[in-house]
This record gives C-alpha cells, sequence and structure tokens, in this order.
C-alpha cells in the first residue's frame, strides 16, 4: 500500500474541484455527442447567442443544441477558475501552464463550435471540435491527477518498470492509439468516413490496451495507483467494444429511419462517452506509470521490488 | 514581474470571453435577403415560346415494387408539434396512390433546350411549414424566382436549405413571424431542404433555368406546357427511387404522353 500524505484544505480543495471539472467535462461530451445523434447541431442558426437571446424556447433540436452551449458555458468558466486556482496555489510550473492551457484549449473549442454552427458543420472543423473536446477531458483529467495527495507527495518510486517492454511506453503508446481511434471515430460520425479504418483501429486498441492491463495485473497488482485504473480501463475497453459493435448494428438497423430514433442515439451516445472514459482512463494509467515506476535503465533498489519486475 | 504578466494575461482572456459572450449576436432575421441579390435574372435575350407552335407534355410516374410501408413521425418530442394532429403522420418519402403512381415525383426538361433563357416568373412560390411539416413536400422554382416561405405553426422552426451548387443558408422563423423571401441563382436538381428543430421535416425545392418543370401530385399525373417543338430528354426524380429518363421529340402543337416507372430500392 502506498503512503497517504495528509495536505492543507485548501490543496485538498483544489484536486476536489478538478476531479469535479472532470465529471462536467465528461458530461459536456456526452451533450455534444446528443447534439450529433439528434442532428440539431444547427437547430441553432446563430451564434454566441441562441435566436439571439440567452435562453431560446427549449424545444425539439434546440434543447440539445442549446442544453450543450449552456454546459460548455458552464464548463469554460469554471475552466477560468481552475486555470486562476491552480495558479495560485500550485507550485508546479508545469502544472500551472497546463491549468492556462486548459483554459486556451475551452476558448478555442468554444470558438469552434461557433464555426461549426456558422459554416454549417464543416466536416474538418466537426471533427477537430470533437478531438479537441476528448483532449480537453485529458488537460482536466491531468490536472485532477496532478493535484491529488498521492502524486504530490508519494515516494519518487514504488517499483522498477519491465524490461523489455516497457511499461511506460507501453501506456504511452496505448493512449496514443486510443487517442488515434477517437480521431477515426469522429471522423466517422462527422464526415461519414472510414469505418474500415475505424474498425481495424479498434482490434489495434483492443489488443494494446489488454496487453497494458494484463501486464499491470501480472506485475502490479499490488500498486493501487496502477492496478485500480488498470482494472477500470479494462471494463471500459470491454464495454466500448460492445457498444462499437452495437453503433454499427443500430445505425444500419436505422439507416432509413424519419428521424434519429432513441436507441440509435443512446448507443451511439454511449459509444462516444465510453471512448472519453477509455482515452481518460488510459492517460491516467500512462501517468500512474511513469509516476511510479522506475525507468528501467535506472532500476532502483527498492525495498519491494514486484514479483517479476525484473524479468 | 512573471505573476503580474500571467495576471494581465488572465484578465485578458476574461475580458475576451465576457466580449464574445455578451457580443453583438443579432437575433436572426425573419424577413431579410428577399431580394435576389445574386440575381437570378437570364443573361442573354428572353425566348418567347410562340403559343400558336407550343407543344405539351403528359404523363404518370408509376412505382414498381412492393408497396413500402409509410413510415410514421414521431411528434411525441414536442407537444405543440403533437397537439396539431389527431391522426398519426407518415413521412412524405415514398407516397403512393391507389393505383401505384407516385406523388412528389419531380418531372423535368433536362436537356433539349440548349442555351435558350427564360423569363423569371413574378410570381412567388409558397413553402408552408404547417403542422410541423413542408407544404408542399416539393416545389419547383425558376432560377432567380422568389419563394415565400410561412410558418403557420405555433412553434419555432428553422428553415435549412442544404444545396450543392447554391449557397447555403439556414433561418430561424419564429410563429408568427414575417414571411421569408428567397431566391436562389444557379440551377440546381434538387435542394434538400430540413428544419433541424425538428429532424422529420424534409423538403425539396428544383431550381431550374426555364419553366419546364412539374411535380407529380395526388394522380401521380404531370404536364408540361409551352414547350417550344424539340428533342429533349426529359428526368423524373424522387427523393427515394432515384432518377430515370426518357428522350421525346415534340412537333409544333404536339400533344404527347409519356410514362415513367421508378422501380423500388433492392
Amino acid at each position: 500500500m502506498q503512503p497517504r500524505v495528509e495536505l492543507p484544505t485548501q490543496n485538498r480543495a483544489l484536486h476536489g474541484f478538478a476531479v469535479f471539472m472532470v465529471g462536467c467535462t465528461f458530461l459536456l461530451i456526452i451533450a455534444g455527442a446528443l447534439v450529433t445523434g439528434n442532428e440539431a447541431g444547427l437547430a441553432v442558426p446563430d451564434w454566441p447567442l441562441s435566436y439571439g437571446s440567452l435562453m431560446p424556447p427549449m424545444i425539439g433540436g434546440i434543447f440539445y443544441e442549446h442544453g450543450h452551449r449552456m454546459v460548455a458555458s458552464f464548463v469554460g468558466l469554471m475552466t477560468i477558475v481552475l486555470a486562476i486556482w491552480v495558479w495560485k496555489r500550485d507550485d508546479r510550473p508545469f502544472v500551472r501552464r497546463l491549468g492556462w492551457i486548459a483554459l486556451a484549449v475551452v476558448v478555442t473549442q468554444g470558438i469552434l463550435g461557433g464555426i461549426t454552427v456558422l459554416f454549417f458543420l464543416p466536416a474538418p472543423i466537426s471533427v477537430l471540435h470533437a478531438c479537441l473536446a476528448q483532449a480537453f477531458l485529458c488537460i482536466v483529467g491531468s490536472l485532477a491527477l496532478l493535484t491529488s495527495h498521492n502524486w504530490r507527495h508519494g515516494p519518487r518510486h514504488a517499483a522498477n518498470d519491465l524490461k523489455g517492454v516497457s511499461m511506460r511506453r507501453l501506456s504511452v503508446c496505448a493512449t496514443a492509439c486510443v487517442y488515434g481511434q477517437l480521431i477515426l471515430g469522429a471522423a466517422l460520425r462527422h464526415a461519414k468516413a472510414g469505418l474500415f479504418w475505424h474498425v481495424l483501429g479498434a482490434f489495434v486498441v483492443a489488443l494494446l490496451v489488454t496487453w497494458t492491463v494484463a501486464r499491470v495485473y501480472k506485475y502490479y497488482a499490488h500498486l493501487s495507483s496502477l492496478f485500480r485504473p488498470a482494472i477500470v480501463l479494462g471494463i471500459l475497453m470491454a464495454a466500448q467494444l460492445s457498444l462499437g459493435v452495437g453503433s454499427y448494428l443500430v445505425r444500419l438497423a436505422s439507416r432509413e429511419d424519419v428521424q434519429p430514433g432513441v436507441a440509435m442515439v443512446a448507443v451511439t451516445t454511449a459509444h462516444v462517452a465510453t471512448g472519453a472514459a477509455v482515452l481518460v482512463a488510459c492517460l491516467l494509467l500512462t501517468l500512474q506509470c511513469r509516476r511510479w515506476l522506475a525507468p528501467a535503465e535506472t532500476q532502483l533498489q527498492l525495498t519491494s521490488v514486484p514479483q517479476g519486475a525484473t524479468s | 514581474m512573471k505573476r503580474r504578466l500571467e495576471l494581465w494575461l488572465a484578465i485578458s482572456v476574461f475580458v475576451l470571453l465576457l466580449a464574445a459572450c455578451g457580443g453583438g449576436g443579432e437575433q436572426p432575421t425573419e424577413t431579410t435577403e428577399s431580394k435576389p441579390t445574386e440575381s437570378g435574372a437570364p443573361a442573354g435575350p428572353v425566348t418567347t415560346v410562340d403559343p400558336a407552335t407550343a407543344a405539351t407534355l403528359t404523363g404518370k410516374v408509376s412505382f414498381d415494387g412492393e408497396k413500402p410501408k409509410p413510415r410514421q413521425i414521431r411528434m411525441d418530442a414536442e407537444a405543440s408539434c403533437a397537439s396539431l394532429h389527431k391522426e398519426p403522420v407518415y413521412a412524405e418519402e415514398v407516397v403512393l396512390n391507389d393505383d401505384k403512381t407516385l406523388q412528389h415525383v419531380f418531372v423535368y426538361v433536362k436537356e433539349g433546350l440548349g442555351d435558350k433563357t427564360f423569363a423569371t416568373p413574378s410570381e412567388t412560390v409558397v413553402l408552408d411549414q404547417k403542422g410541423c411539416v413542408y407544404t408542399p413536400h416539393m416545389i419547383g422554382v425558376q432560377v432567380g424566382q422568389t419563394v415565400k416561405i410561412l410558418n403557420s405553426d405555433p412553434t419555432t422552426h428553422n428553415i435549412h436549405p442544404v444545396p450543392a451548387n447554391n449557397r447555403e443558408w439556414n433561418t430561424s422563423m419564429s410563429p408568427g413571424g414575417s414571411p421569408l423571401e428567397r431566391t436562389f441563382p444557379r440551377e440546381e436538381v434538387m435542394i434538400p431542404v430540413k428544419c433541424n428543430v425538428h429532424p422529420w421535416m424534409k423538403s425539396y425545392i428544383g431550381v431550374l433555368k426555364h419553366p419546364f418543370f412539374a411535380v407529380t401530385g395526388k394522380g401521380g399525373t404531370f404536364e408540361i406546357k409551352g414547350l417550344p417543338p424539340g428533342e429533349y430528354t426529359i428526368e423524373a426524380w424522387h427523393e427515394k427511387l432515384g432518377a430515370t429518363t426518357q428522350k421525346v421529340t415534340l412537333a409544333a402543337k404536339d400533344s404527347k404522353a409519356i410514362d415513367f416507372t421508378l422501380k423500388a430500392a433492392s
């Protein structure tokens, strides 16, 4: 078990706020997926206001589009708070920079959202908007982890990395592939292109993630900082593969529908949301690997080297 | 010094955000851009067809295949739309008459008029949003001819044509608002029109340089009058069943009938 260090209340509050932001961002991604699923992206023709006001009639597609804007505005405002809070309270320059990067990304994301409305959903911008949303989730997820108690005040390393295929590198590779897969998914959803590549990507990602999770399970089951995200990642990955197949089938069944059906919207939205969750779980596992595992080339004399950790 | 710089950066971003949120953002107009700015006026001398030699083309469009099951629209998502109908409402995609003739087929002269230009009619063509469906489902207009769009519903719509050859626009129409008048400056068969507030609402507009077109109605028939004598390619276009063409030669004062058959999509 890793030691838990108590920190001043204000730092715990900052970490709690960052976790809250992760939840809000996740909801924002779901709200965005509902807009696309319900084909409501242009239900509000103007931007930044909606029908010339802050609160248009919340009917039909307007409910989804303006609802997405409301959640996005809230997340935007909260990101200002987060950036300032991190800047004021955190003494690590790269964490402080990350707070400002989060703010820059959320502002860019808002502008991209506006461009999609004013230019009638140009596919490249819509794809970029979808991908930047995932990147923003990664940033706030990282901030939540970086401001946590154990990250800040735990020992430098808790175990040695594996020789051969390093966990530190394998997890980075898995995260990069998950993000690439999300780009392919966004292209399929917004540009209706690349089904083959998205399916191929699913196999690659499933393989890499399973390998990563299996190695954590085998070698680092005693390290809760790695074990917990790995187990969550494995469960999410299984769910995501099922939802991927489900999305394809439900799309196929509803391709001649007069309007978006509840089942189609529910399954595809769940697929987008779970994809985001897979990405953030994979990223957190990657960061944890880099935090707790000593690089293979600088193997440390640890008091408790995990069984097989040097194999 | 560094802290001060960061403080100014934070303030600047905040002010920018405030400006973006509270900025102008005029309410989308409901009546503007009514004039044909990209002028659909004929470029060359206007052709006038001598009524003494004008020919007429008539016919009907039939459906070949198993009658597709009508698909009901779910309006329950919005009470104001659902309350406008006592009976179920079905999508007007493939509308068959009892004799298996088809409604909503756009029949028009595709080729054969050469470079002839025709006067733009002064009459407006009305497209209404009534009962949360477009009425009529399909219209044809000439380049530069005014389309008058109404909202007869007690709810907000946005009207959004998705052309390939004309400029795309998307305008909101509140209940009881003024009609919207628009023109299309370039020929295009067909322009899909949709309402993103109510995703089941779909309509089609055919835009041609000439007046020789028709949309089949309840009898599945069409009539194209006033054609100058000549050899033409006639196309029948349907949103789900595709298009088919026929060649026809018309002499002066001819009155010919041609029938089209559109097959069910395999």
